[in-house]
């Protein structure tokens, strides 16, 4: 299982709009499981995975995803190859069913018909969906919505799956079960995870690593436990207060 | 033994998605009560004037439908749909005029025709989005009805463009041999226009369906998901050129005779208007839309108003659905007649409702 999950190495990676550098020569390994992405506002964390998505050209740098180079790919075409991802801003598309949401990205991505119906209410299953798959979306609350976004990051076994802050604004509970969800996405998908976050406990209940940006640059990773009590870390995210 | 393995695969316990509803028999059964009406009792009921007038509302459904889809289903305006429209009319009228094939082929023949060039004028669409994308079809528009005006409909003439101008007696325009008259040619009108509903009904309600919804809410999750932005744009418009192609092939016979000057560049503006009016997100607001653009000047012009008070009308219709009721008359109506039914049910005496 292991050797399928692999690793993305970021290699000295760069990105500028105009005069901002977002991105300054960003080199990291996300190994496996659920790795953690922090940092403070405007750090470049969703820029990072603007990159992997394909929205973003970066000015320099290479990322090599399971030995693939994935800047190299049309960005729809990362689906197929198995990135998903969710939005800081919740993307599930109000107009369509919660099924057909999830059966989007099978559709598109590849994956053969035969077994579209099962992997769809599959992924609907794991997320634990109050709502039926036949809700229409536009109808359910944000905490709903969420997760749906979720169930399309994992149907149909993706390799990589982005998760950009998914528990801004969440009440506690919602976000506890949302963690839960996180947690089990690595045996769902046999996939890798990066989790984008400002709720530390979350970081901390669902990543074995954390990588942490500032300004652009990489100022540690490693462990999340170590990584927290980095004093680069603290200084970054918390000024100069302790981190609880 | 098949037969038995068969049944036994359709009894399996489904989960309720795909179980055809309450609703969407009550919708069909809608639909094909509307059908027969239009088809039989329509032409018999109403004088020819208003049976010219529903040919008329049948083939601008069609034009309604295929900006509708571009409108509601995948966020594009495009304000240059009559001119789509002409490029249907002068295709299927040279075929008409130069060959004798049937009146279906030459429909279809329009239709792909004019799909190629409604695709073209589409290709900004790549680039542009909203106030840009209207502007620019707009112009594209505007080009066409320049070229028109000078190579003119066919009548019958020589060469490519078909066009004589020193005819002095000119041929009609064909109709098919089983839809001559009037109230055949409404039928037949009808059933191209029904045809194409399902065409686009069948898009909205699989795979390209679902692209549109993705693409039309946020394009970012739409490339997330897959989906190549690109490909389903141009298929929209695709799609809407050839339902408008046909749609001016259908035209082509029911006037009998083309003019530039029956394609103006601002007729685009008043159809996009009245698709937000009858609701750019339903299917019903393009019927909605086309009954309001062609049958409500035919009845205004009978009673002896000037139709020019339409474009009042419409101004404020657009400004109502757009404050109010962005579903538009589609959407709104049955809201609307659920709630009086409610209202009446709460005040009326309790025999009258349950």
């Amino acid at each position: 299982m292991d050797s399928e999950r692999g690793v993305i190495e970021v290699t000295g990676l760069t990105v500028r709009f105009g005069g901002v550098t977002s991105l300054d020569g960003m080199t990291v390994t996300f190994a496996a499981g659920t790795c953690g992405l922090i940092g403070p506002n405007g750090a470049g964390k969703t820029t990072f995975f603007n990159v992997l998505s394909g929205f973003v050209r970066p000015a320099a740098g290479s990322v090599l995803a399971f030995g693939d180079d994935l800047l190299a790919m049309v960005h729809f075409r990362r689906a197929r190859w198995g990135v998903r991802r969710t939005f800081q801003t919740e993307q599930a598309i109000e107009d369509l069913t919660v099924f057909d949401n999830v059966a989007m990205v099978h559709e598109h991505a590849g994956l053969g018909s035969a077994s579209r119906r099962q992997d769809v209410l599959d992924a609907i299953a794991f997320v634990g969906l109050e709502a039926g798959p036949a809700a229409r979306v536009g109808t359910l609350a944000a905490g709903q919505r969420r997760l749906v976004e979720v169930a399309r990051a994992v149907v149909g076994r993706p390799k990589l799956v982005l998760l950009d802050e998914p528990a801004a604004g969440l009440p506690d509970e919602e976000t506890a079960h949302l963690g839960d969800v996180i947690r089990g996405i690595p045996e769902q998908t046999g996939g890798l995870t990066i989790l984008v976050d400002h709720d530390m406990s979350l970081v901390s209940a669902c990543c074995e690593t954390t990588a942490v940006l500032d300004f652009g640059k990489l100022i540690a990773s490693g462990p999340t436990a170590e990584v927290l009590r980095d004093e680069r870390v603290v200084r970054a995210y918390l000024g100069t207060a302790e981190l609880a | 033994m098949a037969g038995t393995a068969v049944r036994t695969a359709r009894a399996r316990p489904r989960p309720p998605l795909q179980k055809p509803g309450a609703g969407t028999l009550t919708r069909a059964a809608v639909v094909a009560v509307i059908l027969l009406i239009s088809l039989f009792a329509l032409p018999e009921l109403l004088s020819l004037y208003y049976v010219d007038a529903m040919t008329q509302v049948a083939v601008y459904a069609m034009v309604t439908l295929g900006l509708g889809l571009l409108v509601g289903r995948v966020g594009l305006v495009s304000l240059g749909q009559v001119a789509v429209l002409a490029i249907g009319a002068w295709t299927a009228a040279r075929l008409l005029f130069a060959t004798t094939l049937p009146y279906p082929v030459v429909l279809l023949a329009a239709g792909v025709v004019t799909m190629a060039l409604g695709t073209l004028i589409g290709l900004p669409a790549l680039r542009l989005r909203g106030l840009y994308l209207a502007l620019i079809t707009l112009m594209l528009a505007g080009a066409i009805t320049v070229v028109l005006a000078t190579a003119n409909f066919p009548n019958g003439g020589h060469g490519f463009l078909g066009y004589d101008a020193s005819s002095v007696h000119i041929p009609p325009i064909r109709r098919p041999s089983i839809a001559a008259s009037d109230p055949a040619y409404f039928r037949y009108s009808v059933i191209v226009a029904a045809l194409m509903f399902l065409l686009a009904g069948v898009h909205i309600k699989t795979r390209p369906g679902r692209a549109w919804a993705a693409i039309r809410q946020s394009e970012p999750a739409a490339l997330a998901a897959g989906i190549n932005v690109t490909l389903y744009k141009l298929w929209a418009f695709a799609l809407a050129s050839f339902i408008t192609g046909v749609a001016g092939g259908v035209l082509a016979g029911a006037v009998h005779y083309l003019y530039s000057i029956g394609f103006p560049t601002q007729d685009s503006i008043t159809l996009l208007a009245v698709v937000l009016m009858g609701g750019a997100y339903s299917l019903w607001g393009a019927v909605v839309a086309a009954l309001l653009l062609q049958l409500l000047p035919a009845g205004l012009h009978n009673w002896g108003v000037s139709a020019d008070w339409l474009t009042i009308l419409f101004g404020l219709g657009v400004l109502q659905v757009l404050t109010t009721a962005p579903g538009g008359l589609a959407d709104q109506v049955p809201k609307d007649l659920a709630r009086l039914g409610r209202l009446l049910r709460r005040h009326l005496p309790s025999g009258a409702g349950g």
